[in-house]
């Protein structure tokens, strides 16, 4: 964990909730994909956490929703603004359990981790395969940039209005995979854990605290004993998941 | 060069600034950021006899200027506690620790008190007595002088260490808490706990606290808490340990004009994870803003007639 001063390169739009946002400045204790940021905005006492889409040369991507007050008050920032930020959060996903060809499910805003996940699991050598599950077409964001990765994209929405019709779930049933790697709302990963046959790794939400393991805000039960989503997750195994 | 020194309770600190037991975990977190050593001490987290995974979430919501918890105490029990996470804090931490005790009977504060007793890094013994007492229908021992009173006894028997009672602020006379806790021989008291407060999310229109109402803390209740250390540390003798949105080395100076020999430090440590450094790192200056050359000095020192 590093609390440091991140710069605004850009912060756009991607669908009518979903903003892009660039940040300049030292990212280097952010160690995996899968890990999280917590942001400080001003007047809310709570640091907002936001999950790590990409990390390259120093520029740290996030993708996020605009759910509250403080997704609003990051929507209106500008180019140049700054943020406090608490970087390198949470454990991330394990890359060494992939095998050759995993599959990476993303529902809505859970697709962002998914991003830096594909890029490294691709430099590794591995066949990706990733099934991005939306509401509806005007939701969608991110395909092509998946696919300029070079993994085989497969998008879903609920309503068929884009892709194919249905939950990622359905578009698995055509997969081959060796492992899996999911993030979403917890229906979807509910039924994720249902219909996958092989291990796999899940990144969880929850409300937070501080973000850093002292708070106990976020604990939950797993086979192992209680873990705190923000520290020893937000990406929990298969195996040790109560459901 | 200005002095930051305090006693509390016969323990010589190097400055007054103690983290709140619940927002500092065993001090690991924080041991990776920065050298926690340089803390008075801190308070580690609420142990109870047994283990505890406290309440469901979600256990937290947002508030102005301050936060509400509803996490329930969950702690590994006193046995784990002092086989697992007391060799780890030693390591990161060579000075003496405030124990923070919680119980839900008296036999349990006692047998608890007593594993901890035996710890010789535990330097004090502080008992949150905002607990709900099983045997007496579910009232917390905290908010009757007699209930809390008896907690103080119970643990008193079974330690030689310092024993400061730890008061809730949802009472309608503190005063009484703590004169009560005075007189059943406790050695200091620390004040106040977080304040009973509710959110409820507009949207889905239920509470957003799973549990439905959790504890208040934060810069906002600053001025209670203030208001409440000042009342009790004009009505015992013994030390007051003051807290409750504590963000500055100003609000030490102010809780400690007020009468708190030293002061912790809850929510902001969550928010900032170097609160207590920046404030320990800043007291010098304000100190000499204000011309106090001596914390020890200022202590209950508001001009008040």
């Amino acid at each position: 964990m590093k609390e440091v001063l991140l710069q605004i390169q850009s912060n756009r739009a991607l669908t009518e909730s979903v903003y892009e946002m660039r940040l300049t400045g030292d990212v280097s204790a952010i160690t995996a994909s899968g890990q999280f940021v917590n942001i400080k905005l001003d007047g809310l006492f709570l640091r907002r956490p936001i999950s790590v889409c990409d990390v390259e040369n120093g520029v740290l991507t996030l993708l996020y929703k605009v759910v509250g007050k403080g997704t609003e008050q990051m929507a209106n920032m500008q180019a140049g603004e700054t943020l406090n930020v608490l970087v390198g959060l949470g454990n991330g996903y394990d890359l060494s359990l992939s095998g050759e060809a995993p599959v990476l499910m993303g529902g809505g805003v859970g697709v962002p981790p998914m991003y830096m996940l594909a890029k490294e699991l691709i430099k590794q050598g591995k066949k990706v395969t990733a099934i991005l599950g939306f509401n509806t077409q005007a939701e969608v964001f991110y395909e092509e940039e998946f696919k300029r990765l070079g993994a085989t994209v497969i998008v879903t929405t609920a309503d068929g209005s884009y892709g194919q019709k249905g939950f990622v779930t359905d578009a698995l049933k055509g997969v081959d995979y060796t492992y899996f790697y999911t993030c979403g709302p917890e229906p979807m990963l509910k039924a994720v854990f249902k219909a996958t046959n092989t291990s796999g790794q899940f990144s969880f939400e929850e409300r937070m605290g501080c973000g850093f393991g002292a708070c106990m805000g976020c604990s939950c039960k797993t086979v192992t004993g209680y873990k705190r989503i923000c520290k020893e997750g937000p990406v929990l195994v298969k195996e040790e998941i109560l459901w | 060069m200005v002095d930051t020194k305090v006693n509390l309770l016969g323990i010589e600190l190097d400055n007054p600034v103690i983290p709140a037991s619940g927002t500092f975990g065993f001090g690991y977190e924080f041991a990776e950021i920065y050298d926690i050593n340089m803390l008075g001490t801190f308070s580690f987290k609420g142990t109870t006899l047994n283990p505890r995974f406290g309440n469901p979430t979600p256990r937290i919501a947002e508030c102005r200027e301050g936060m509400i918890n509803a996490v329930g105490l969950q702690n590994p029990g006193v046995e784990k506690v002092v086989a697992e996470e007391l060799p780890k804090l030693k390591k990161c931490f060579h000075k003496k620790v405030m124990a923070n005790v919680s119980g839900f009977s008296l036999e349990e504060y006692a047998k608890t008190c007593e594993i901890l007793d035996k710890e010789e890094q535990v330097g004090w013994l502080e008992v949150n007595v905002s607990c709900p007492n099983v045997h007496g229908g579910g009232m917390s021992f905290g908010t009757q002088p007699e209930a809390a009173a008896s907690v103080v006894r119970a643990v008193k028997a079974v330690t030689t260490k310092p024993v400061i009672v730890k008061l809730s602020p949802n009472v309608t006379d503190i005063v009484a808490i703590a004169k009560a806790c005075e007189e059943a021989g406790a050695d200091g008291i620390s004040l106040v706990n977080t304040l009973l407060g509710m959110r409820i999310d507009l949207k889905t229109k239920k509470p957003v606290i799973a549990n439905k109402m959790g504890g208040f803390s934060g810069r906002a209740i600053f001025p209670v808490a203030l208001r409440m250390v000042y009342q009790v540390a004009h009505a015992v003798k013994i030390p007051v340990i003051g807290m409750g949105g504590v963000a500055t080395a100003e609000d030490v100076i102010e809780m400690m004009l007020a009468g708190a020999t030293a002061v912790e430090v809850g929510a902001e440590n969550l928010i900032n994870p170097y609160a207590c450094k920046d404030i320990i790192e800043s007291l010098p200056a304000v100190m000499k803003k204000y011309n106090i050359s001596s914390l020890k000095e200022i202590i209950g020192g508001v001009r008040d007639e």
